[in-house]
């Protein structure tokens, strides 16, 4: 920080404020969210959509306190591996969980996974039928 | 094992990738740090080989930059959406799974939709099936027929707008009839 602050550095300094400020309320929305939210599938969206935000809001505030220009590719860097990396995990958990009915059913207005799961399930179990009843005739 | 050679073409993307990595996690874009980057990149992808991701061949930077601002803006309603939804439902929300059939049936094409439609508002990829290309999607706050609609259209387009960016001339032409029809 230079001893005498010009009109730019205010400029920066109040961005980068609000840039924390908002992307702190998000993380506080994510909070809010995996509290509020009735099941696995309602939390996952809280726990991914308002945390890539609100990292973005602090790591653009980051670069734009530390002010030289090399820092950006790191935290583009490590943006882009957020928005890569988030999506799959929230996936992986969702299809866990929806597989181990860790979901409120009567929460849902339309299910279209249900039948396909269902069937699967099924034709699943007819096969391991039809190995033990090759097993018996052996 | 069988193991086909990958074009150098087909391989820049993702040595240009982590080239651009190195650089960042060094923080030092210096000729020579990355010249030893590139040297690291290419042993890498030779001795820790990767199925080669198929690209298009083509990428449209007139439609992709409309559409990462686009993406940007949806993200924050995305996040401002959850906080509402949050503060003012809570435990009541209404969710749906639906089944959204893609047009596409590259790999690449359908891994692009789903990331992206995840970040977007009230939406996240549950299960996809690769044979047909259909992606179950959870809504948050699908109340009734017309929501799943609106979804099942939002994520058509989401499809439609990466098609137009980075789908091949098969896709694109496809894409092209349908609009046109």
């Amino acid at each position: 920080m230079s001893p005498e602050p010009n009109a730019v550095d205010t400029v920066i300094d109040a961005v980068s404020a609000v840039f924390m400020v908002v992307g702190a309320l998000m993380s506080l929305a994510a909070a809010i969210g995996l509290l509020r939210f009735p099941d696995l599938m309602s939390r996952m969206h809280a726990a991914t959509k308002p945390q890539v935000l609100g990292l973005f809001l602090l790591l653009a505030s980051v670069g734009l306190q530390l002010r030289t220009w090399w820092v950006w590719p790191v935290l583009l860097v490590a943006w882009i591996f957020q928005l890569l990396t988030v999506p799959v995990s929230a996936h992986m958990v969702g299809r866990a969980g929806y597989r181990t009915k860790h979901l409120h059913k009567e929460l849902l207005s339309t299910d279209e996974l249900e039948a396909v799961v269902v069937k699967a399930a099924k034709a699943a179990r007819e096969s391991e039928e039809d190995d033990g009843g090759n097993r018996t005739a052996r | 094992m069988s193991r086909q050679r990958v074009s150098l073409r087909q391989e820049l993307p993702l040595l240009v990738w982590l080239v651009i990595v190195w650089g960042a996690l060094w923080q030092d874009f210096s000729p020579g740090n990355l010249l030893f980057g590139a040297l690291l990149a290419a042993v890498v992808a030779r001795l820790f080989y990767l199925p080669p991701v198929e690209l298009s061949g083509r990428f449209n930077v007139l439609k992709a930059v409309p559409f990462a601002v686009v993406f940007l803006g949806r993200v924050v309603a995305a996040s401002c959406q959850v906080f509402y939804l949050a503060v003012a439902q809570g435990p009541k929300v209404t969710n749906a799974v639906v089944a959204v059939p893609l047009r596409s049936h590259s790999d690449l094409m359908v891994t692009a939709t789903g990331h992206v439609i995840s970040l977007i508002p009230g939406s996240l990829v549950v299960e996809v099936d690769r044979s047909t290309s259909t992606l179950y999607i959870h809504g948050l706050n699908v109340r009734n027929g017309e929501d799943v609609l609106k979804l099942r259209k939002e994520v058509r387009d989401t499809e439609a707008g990466l098609i137009r960016i980075m789908g091949t001339k098969e896709e694109l032409a496809a894409l092209n009839q349908e609009v046109g029809a």
